[in-house]
C-alpha cells in the first residue's frame, strides 16, 4: 500500500495481514509512518491511498467512510483522543455501540431490528468495563475526554475498545504517556480480549508494552516501509540494540 | 443503517394548517386606529385599556424602525392581519375545544404533555386563547393562571397595578405595536410563599398567513414564591411573512424565584420581534431560558433589572440560524443594587449561510457595590458561508464590580468528525452529536420532554447538512 498526505508520500509499500486471534506489533522510530498506517486503515480523509488496497474479509474498504469501516469491525484507539464537549461518555458509547452492532431504534417494515440493548443492561456492561480499565464510574457522566488527563484518555480508549469489541483493534501508541502500572492494566485488558474473536495491530515506539501484550508477530517499520518482520525475538533485539541498529543497516533511512 | 434514527423525525408535524373560513372574527389586513378600537370593543375592555391601546398606536406610528439589529426593510405592516379569532368561547374542558383546533394541539402533543407533567396549560390559537386549565390544588392556594384578557376582566386591580410597568408602551416600536393590538398571552400570579413545583405552560400557534400574533404575558411572583413557566410556539410554513411581536413582563418580588423557559420553533417566514423584561427585587431570582429556532428574523434580548440587594439574574439562550435566517439575540442585565449577581450564557449555531448575532448589554449603576457578572458567548459555525457577530456593551459605573466576559467562535474540526465516525457514527450523526454537545449547557436546564424535543429539532436541522 502507498499512502500520501497533502501529496507527500508517507507509506511507500506496506504489506501486512492481521487475522483474528493474532497480535501484531508494529514498531519503529518517530516519523516512520506508524500513525499514518493507523489513520489510513481507519479512513482519515487527509490520507490518500495512491495505490494498493486495504481488504477486510477479502473486500476492499478503500473509499469507505470511517463509520462503515467501524461497522465492518475495525477499531482505532487514538494516540491523541479528541475532546467532545457536552457529550457524556456513556451516552456516546451507547450510540456507538448501537451503530456498530447495527441496532436500530425501530423495527423496519420487515420487523427486523428493534432489539436495542436496554439502558440498564448497557449501564451494567459499561460499569464492568470501567472497572477493568480502572476508571471511576463517575467517568460515564463526564464529557467525552474533556478534562481527562493523558492517561485517562488512553484508558477511555481501551474502555471503548472493550465495549465495542471489534474484530481488529488498531492501537496507535496507546502506551505512550502511561505509567508502568497503567500500561500493565491496559495490556491485561487487551490480552484478555485478543483471541479467536479479535486481532490486534499494536503500534508502539517502545518495547515496554510488549512484555505484557505478547505479540506473535513483530514488524519494524522504517521510512514508510516494513523493514523487517519476525517473531517476538525481533522486539527483544530492538530493545537490546535500539533503533540505531536499523539505521546502521539501512543507511538510506537515516 | 443507524442513520435512520436521525432522519426518522417527521418535520411535517409542525407544517400543517387549518382552514380559517369559519372564524368568528378575521379583520382585514392593515393597521389603523379603527382596527385598534375594534379589538378593544370586541374584548369589551374598560376605557383605560382602550386609551392605552390608542396611545400605543400613536406612538407606534411615529416611532421609526430601529436602525440596528436585523433587516426590517421588507416587513410590511400593512400586509399583516392584526386580529383573528377562531371561536368566541374559551374552554376549560379539552372536550369543548372546537375539533379542528383540538386536532392541531393534539398533533403538537399539548394535551399529552399536560397529562404527564404540567400544573396548568394555556393554548392560544391566532389571537385568542382557546383553552385554559389549572391544577385544582394550585387554584386553591390562590395561584392565578389564565389568559391575559380574562385577567383584565376578572382581576382588574392586580392587573392594572402591574400591567405595562416593566415594559412601558414607549419602550420600543414593537412594544408599542404589541401594546396597541395585544391579544391573549398568559397571566400568572403566585401568592406570597407559594411554591409551584411543576411547570405552567402555554402554547402559541399562528395558523393564518400574514397573521400577526401579539400576545402579552404578565407574571407576578409575590414574596418568596416560586414558579416555572414554559412557552412553546410554532407556525406552519407560508411563502409570505407573518409577524410575532410579544411582550413579556415578569415581576419577582423580594425572595421570589421565577424561571421562564421558551422554545420557539417558528417557520422561516416569521418575523419574531419580542420584548421580554423582568424586575427582580431583593433576594429574588429571575432566569430566562430562551431557545430560538426558525423564523426569518428574530430580535430578542431578554433583560433583567436587578432592583434589590442580592437579586440574581440568569439568561441562558441558544440560537440556531439556517439558510436565510438571522437570529439577533442576546441579553441585557442592569445591576441597580449592591451585591447583585448575573450570568449570561449564549450559544449560537449558524449553518447554510445563516447568521447569528449576540447583542448584550451589561450595566452596573453607580453605588451598586459588590456586583458580580459573567458573560459567555460561544458561536459555532458549520460552514464557510455562515456568519456570526458579537456586540457586547458594558457600562460599568462601580469600581469594585467583578465582570468576566468570554467569547469563542468554533468550527467543527475534521479530526473531531473522524474520531466520532471511527466509532461507527455516520457523518450526520457525528455532526448532530457535536452540535448537541455544544448546546448541552442549555439543554440540561430544560424539562426532559423539552430537551428531547429540542434535540430532535436540532437533528432535523442538521439533516441534509451532509452532501
Amino acid at each position: 500500500m502507498y499512502v500520501s498526505i497533502e501529496s507527500k508520500q508517507i507509506l511507500k509499500g506496506v504489506n501486512l495481514t492481521v487475522k483474528q486471534g493474532e497480535i501484531h506489533a508494529v514498531m519503529g522510530p518517530n516519523g516512520s509512518g506508524k500513525s499514518t498506517l493507523a489513520n489510513t486503515l481507519m479512513g482519515h480523509p487527509k490520507y490518500k491511498v495512491n495505490s494498493g488496497d486495504i481488504l477486510v474479509n477479502g473486500e476492499s474498504i478503500v473509499g469507505l467512510t470511517p463509520d462503515v469501516r467501524a461497522k465492518k469491525g475495525l477499531f482505532l484507539a487514538f494516540q491523541y483522543p479528541l475532546e467532545i464537549s457536552g457529550v457524556p461518555l456513556a451516552q456516546f458509547l451507547r450510540s456507538a455501540y448501537r451503530s456498530v452492532k447495527g441496532e436500530t431504534q425501530q423495527k423496519d417494515a420487515k420487523g427486523v431490528g428493534g432489539e436495542m440493548i436496554s439502558a440498564l443492561a448497557f449501564k451494567k456492561k459499561l460499569e464492568e468495563k470501567l472497572k477493568e480499565v480502572d476508571l471511576d464510574p463517575s467517568f460515564t457522566k463526564r464529557y467525552l475526554n474533556e478534562g481527562f488527563s493523558g492517561g485517562e484518555k488512553k484508558r477511555a480508549e481501551i474502555l471503548q475498545l472493550a465495549v465495542l469489541q471489534p474484530a481488529i483493534a488498531i492501537m496507535d501508541e496507546t502506551d505512550s504517556g502511561l505509567d508502568i502500572d497503567a500500561v500493565r492494566k491496559v495490556a491485561e485488558v487487551v490480552s484478555r480480549m485478543a483471541g479467536p474473536e479479535m486481532g490486534v495491530l499494536l503500534i508502539t515506539h517502545y518495547q515496554r508494552i510488549l512484555q505484557y501484550v505478547r505479540p506473535q508477530f513483530v514488524h519494524i517499520m522504517v521510512d514508510g516501509r516494513i523493514f523487517q518482520s519476525g517473531g517476538p525475538e525481533l522486539a527483544q533485539k530492538l530493545e537490546e540494540k535500539g533503533y540505531e541498529w536499523i539505521e546502521q543497516e539501512t543507511p538510506a533511512a537515516a | 443503517m443507524a442513520t435512520k434514527q436521525v432522519v426518522d423525525i417527521d418535520y411535517t408535524k409542525y407544517n400543517f394548517r387549518d382552514s380559517d373560513e369559519g372564524y368568528e372574527y378575521k379583520f382585514p389586513k392593515g393597521l389603523t386606529k379603527e382596527v385598534v378600537e375594534r379589538i378593544s370593543k370586541i374584548k369589551k375592555e374598560p376605557e383605560w385599556m382602550r386609551d392605552f391601546r390608542l396611545r400605543s398606536y400613536d406612538h407606534f406610528m411615529k416611532r421609526p424602525l430601529p436602525m440596528w439589529g436585523g433587516d426590517l426593510t421588507h416587513l410590511q405592516f400593512n400586509d399583516m392581519l392584526y386580529y383573528a379569532s377562531p371561536t368566541e368561547k374559551k374552554s376549560r374542558s379539552w372536550e369543548d375545544v372546537p375539533p379542528y383546533i383540538k386536532d392541531t394541539f393534539d398533533k403538537l402533543g399539548i394535551p399529552e404533555a399536560e397529562r404527564k407533567f404540567l400544573g396548568g396549560v394555556g393554548a392560544q390559537y391566532e389571537s385568542e386563547v382557546v383553552y385554559h386549565s389549572l391544577r385544582e390544588d394550585l387554584a386553591k392556594k390562590g395561584v392565578l393562571f389564565t389568559d391575559t384578557d380574562t385577567a383584565l376582566r376578572e382581576y382588574p386591580e392586580i392587573f392594572r397595578k402591574h400591567f405595562a410597568t416593566v415594559v412601558p408602551l414607549e419602550d420600543n416600536k414593537f412594544a408599542a405595536l404589541n401594546s396597541a393590538v395585544w391579544s391573549g398571552g398568559s397571566f400568572i400570579y403566585i401568592p406570597e410563599g407559594v411554591s409551584v413545583d411543576v411547570p405552567l405552560q402555554a402554547y402559541f400557534r399562528i395558523n393564518t398567513a400574514n397573521m400577526g400574533q401579539f400576545e402579552r404575558t404578565l407574571i407576578i411572583a409575590d414574596k418568596n414564591s416560586r414558579v416555572h413557566y414554559i412557552e412553546g410556539c410554532t407556525a406552519p410554513i407560508y411563502s409570505t411573512e407573518s409577524l410575532h411581536s410579544a411582550v413579556v413582563e415578569i415581576i419577582a418580588k423580594p425572595g421570589a424565584h421565577v424561571r421562564y423557559t421558551t422554545i420557539q420553533n417558528w417557520s422561516n417566514d416569521v418575523y419574531n420581534l419580542v420584548t421580554k423584561r423582568a424586575y427582580a427585587y431583593a433576594d429574588a431570582t429571575v432566569e430566562w431560558v430562551d431557545g430560538n429556532l426558525g423564523s426569518k428574523l428574530t430580535m430578542k434580548y431578554p433583560s433583567i433589572y436587578l432592583l434589590g440587594p442580592r437579586a440574581k439574574g440568569e439568561i441562558l439562550s441558544v440560537a440556531f440560524a439556517g439558510k436565510n435566517q438571522h437570529q439577533d439575540a442576546g441579553g441585557k442585565v442592569v445591576h441597580m443594587a449592591p451585591y447583585t449577581t448575573s450570568r449570561i450564557t449564549s450559544k449560537s449555531i449558524s449553518k447554510d449561510g445563516g447568521r447569528t448575532t449576540y447583542r448584550g448589554l451589561l450595566h452596573v449603576a453607580k453605588g451598586a457595590t459588590g456586583v458580580k457578572s459573567t458573560v459567555r458567548c460561544d458561536a459555532l459555525l458549520m460552514d464557510e458561508i455562515s456568519r456570526t457577530d458579537t456586540y457586547p456593551y458594558n457600562e460599568i459605573n462601580a469600581d469594585d464590580a467583578t465582570i468576566t466576559h468570554e467569547a469563542t467562535v468554533g468550527k467543527i474540526g475534521e479530526d473531531q468528525l473522524f474520531y466520532l465516525m471511527s466509532r461507527g457514527l455516520s457523518e450526520q450523526e457525528a455532526l448532530s452529536m457535536i452540535v448537541m454537545g455544544f448546546m448541552e449547557p442549555f439543554t440540561k436546564e430544560l424539562p426532559m420532554e423539552y430537551a428531547i424535543e429540542l434535540n430532535r429539532l436540532i437533528q432535523l436541522e442538521m439533516a441534509g447538512s451532509v452532501g
